[in-house]
Formats: C-alpha cells, sequence, structure tokens
C-alpha cells in the first residue's frame, strides 16, 4: 500500500474516532476510543515529521489521559446521565449546528488562504543552532530559543499542581487511601514495568539533546511509572515527604530561575547561555523539568483520585 | 492526490469542529472535557501541518515545541479538570452543569456524602 493511501485513511480514521468517542452512549467505551484517538494522532505526527511529539502523544494523550479518564470513568459510573429533556440539550440542539457550521466554515476559509512562507523559522534555527548548545532542534527551540516560554510553561505545571492540592485542601499527599490491590497481575506488575519505564525514560532523556527526546517525553514516560506504582498500592508520590514533594515540584522552575540569573555575572543578559557552557546548562535545567513534570503529573493523578477524600 | 499539508490541516479543522459540537451538546462534563481535548489535538494538528507545509522535509522546530508544551499543559490542565468534576459529583452526586434539577442524578447520594458547610450556595437554598 503506497504512502499515498496511508494518510487520507489516517485522516479520517483521527475524525471518525473523535466523533466516535463523543456520540457513545458508554462512558467506558467513549473513553477507550478516545485511547485509541490518541495513538492514531501520534501516527499522523510521525507521518508530518514530528517524532518528538509523537513520543509525547505515545505517553501522554494515550497514556496518561487515558488512566486518568478511566479512573474517572470507574468512579462516576460509565452510564451517561438521563436521557430525558436535559435543558442544555435542547438549547444545544439549536445552537450546536449553528456555532459547528461556521466554525468550521471560517476555518477551512483560512487554512485555503495561508499564505506559503518557505522555510519558516527553520533557516534561522539552522543558522544558530550550533550556538544553543544542543543539536536537536526542537530542544533548542524548547530550552534556548525561546526559553522563557518553556519557563513559564513549567509555572502553569506547578500552577495546576497547586490548584489540584488546593480542591483536597492538603498540603500533601500523605492521607490518600492505598488502594487494596487483590488482583495479582497488577501487584507484580509494577516491578516488572517500573524499571523498564525508568529506563526508557533515561534513555529518551539522554537521546534529547541531539534527536528525538527529551525532558517533556521522559517526564512524561516517568510519570506513567509513578501512576502505575499508586494503581498497584505501591509507594509512588504519595509517599514522599512534603518537603521532597516541594522541592520535585518546584525544581523546574528554580532551575530556569538560576539558568536566567547566572548569565548576569558575565554581563549577559537574562537567559543569554554562554555558548561555551551552553549545553552542560540545558543539561541540567532538563534533568530539573524531567523530575517536575514526572512527580506533578503523577500528583496530579493522585490528586484527582482523591478530590472525593478532601477533609472538609 | 491530496497535499499531505491540506489533508492534515483539513482534519485538524474536523477536529475542532467534532470537539465544539461535543462540547455543546453533550451535557456529562467528563464527555465535554473530551471534547476540549479533541479541540485541542485539533489547533496541534494545525500548527504542525503549517510547520510541514513551510519546510517540507525539515519542518519547522517552533511550532513543534509549541505544541509538545502544549501538550503537557493540556495534560495537567485534564487532570485539574478531573479533580474538580470529581468534587462535584462528591458533594452533590451531579456530573452535569444543568441546575434546573430536572434529572435525578442519585439524590440520596448527594445529601449523604456533603459536609453542611460545602454545599454550594444555589444548592442550599432549594
Amino acid at each position: 500500500v503506497s504512502a499515498s493511501v496511508l494518510d487520507p485513511v489516517l485522516a479520517l480514521a483521527i475524525v471518525g474516532l473523535a466523533w466516535a468517542a463523543l456520540a457513545s452512549h458508554d462512558l467506558f467505551r467513549g473513553v477507550v476510543l478516545y485511547i485509541v484517538f490518541g495513538l492514531t494522532m501520534a501516527l499522523a505526527w510521525a507521518r508530518l515529521r514530528a517524532p518528538d511529539i509523537a513520543l509525547a502523544e505515545a505517553a501522554v494523550g494515550a497514556g496518561l489521559t487515558g488512566a486518568l479518564l478511566l479512573d474517572a470513568v470507574a468512579r462516576l459510573g460509565r452510564n451517561a446521565p438521563g436521557s430525558g429533556p436535559h435543558r442544555t440539550e435542547r438549547i444545544a440542539r439549536v445552537i450546536a449546528p449553528l456555532a459547528v457550521a461556521s466554525l468550521g466554515i471560517l476555518l477551512v476559509l483560512a487554512v485555503l488562504e495561508l499564505p506559503r512562507d518557505p522555510g519558516g523559522l527553520t533557516a534561522l534555527i539552522e543558522a544558530n543552532l550550533e550556538r544553543s548548545g544542543v543539536a536537536n532542534p526542537v530542544t533548542g527551540v524548547l530550552l534556548a530559543f525561546r526559553a522563557f516560554d518553556t519557563w513559564l510553561e513549567v509555572a502553569v505545571l506547578l500552577v495546576a499542581a497547586l490548584a489540584a492540592l488546593s480542591v483536597r485542601r492538603a498540603d500533601d499527599l500523605r492521607d490518600l487511601p492505598v488502594p487494596r490491590v487483590t488482583d495479582p497481575m497488577l501487584a507484580a506488575l509494577p516491578r516488572v514495568l517500573v524499571p523498564l519505564m525508568v529506563l526508557a525514560a533515561g534513555y529518551l532523556f539522554w537521546l534529547g539533546t541531539r534527536s528525538p527526546g527529551g525532558a517533556f517525553q521522559a517526564g512524561a514516560v516517568l510519570a506513567s511509572a509513578g501512576v502505575l506504582l499508586l494503581l498497584a498500592g505501591r509507594a509512588g508520590v504519595d509517599r514522599l515527604p512534603p518537603r521532597a514533594l516541594r522541592l520535585a515540584l518546584t525544581a523546574g522552575v528554580i532551575a530556569f530561575l538560576a539558568a536566567a540569573l547566572a548569565p548576569f555575572a558575565g554581563g549577559r543578559r537574562v537567559l543569554e547561555l554562554d555558548p561555551a557552557s551552553a549545553g552542560t546548562v540545558i543539561v541540567l535545567v532538563e534533568s530539573a523539568i524531567t523530575l517536575s513534570i514526572a512527580v506533578t503529573l503523577a500528583l496530579l493523578f493522585a490528586g484527582a483520585r482523591g478530590a472525593e477524600d478532601s477533609r472538609g | 492526490m491530496m497535499d499531505p499539508f491540506l489533508l492534515y490541516s483539513l482534519t485538524g479543522v474536523g477536529l475542532l469542529v467534532v470537539g465544539l459540537h461535543g462540547l455543546i451538546a453533550r451535557p456529562h462534563l467528563l464527555r465535554k472535557l473530551i471534547a476540549l481535548n479533541v479541540m485541542g489535538g485539533g489547533a496541534f494538528m494545525l500548527l504542525v501541518a503549517v510547520a510541514y507545509r513551510n519546510a517540507g522535509e525539515a519542518p519547522d522546530a517552533v511550532p513543534h515545541a509549541m505544541v509538545l508544551t502544549g501538550i503537557v499543559v493540556a495534560v495537567s490542565a485534564t487532570a485539574f479538570a478531573l479533580s474538580l468534576i470529581r468534587r462535584l459529583h462528591a458533594a452533590t452526586g451531579r456530573v452535569t452543569l444543568d441546575d434546573d434539577g430536572d434529572e435525578d442524578d442519585e439524590p440520596a447520594r448527594a445529601v449523604g456524602r456533603s459536609e453542611a458547610g460545602d454545599r454550594p450556595a444555589g444548592d442550599a437554598s432549594r
């Protein structure tokens, strides 16, 4: 089968899966379809020559989001509420087609009108990649050229973790109920999988400076290992002492702050790394970001699980 | 055959449209959350398609970096939204935003589970 058939099939599958996930009457079925949708998206990213995104999508879009949604369905029940005459549903029957049709038409027109801009910023990145200290252009953009964006993005993660803790009205997770695991498979699974996941995360991290991979993918894989530990009732992120938890959550933001201020000593501007040592600084900042992403995402999973059991 | 850029941009538009429809039409909050994630996927796909169109063999790394951070932000926002939804369910027994009370989502459980001072003001007055 030639590649020219693959793309249209993928495109149809993606939109069809998204529709089916939202239309299905059984929530559990909907979530499973959404996970398949995430995996299909990862294939599309690979087709669009975006391997960094494909890796992140496979770990996050299909893995972590799927685990979060499945856990919520187990708690909330899999049946959609009342098939009777919902008020929102009555309004939606009028508004939805109008909103959807106008958004669709506007976006299709916008896509057809997009100017062709050969190269975009590719040439600029290629010309300066050597000064960034890394060889993977995506890592270069994340940690050097647009480091300020990434810094704030790590701060957004921190805010999400704090917000989830506020919903529980707790400053740590040590009172989280530990699930009683009776399934011997689930109890044994972490022993096999967690070391492999840690190994995979380390490999992704190590690759990141010169080929697809890096802090985001490694952090997501480590977070999945943390989620697996939580599900199997093993000591996970919930058993960390508060001080260690706080340190891990803020490590990324603090490392970025240090990297932002250090250049002042050499008479440089904020975040302007010395090309001679930039590679080392980036690896150090990335390690801190990996730790923060892993602990934040695992804590968000634990926080969502514990949301019902908040101390009033 | 259709240019991959056009094909995947239209896929992105399709996801935004399907997601928006789900967001408006489906009452269950969990499904609204999936709809938001589908819309996010559509926006990411438009960005990556543009990166592909502009450079072909060596796509633009800037949109890639933006989408990469976007995926991680999306999952953290999803997790936070889920803790709000689960808290709402624990406190009121509801999984929708309807407040006209035409549904019977386990009202007995709502009274049993919620702490007195914890009820939303609108709930207590009824």
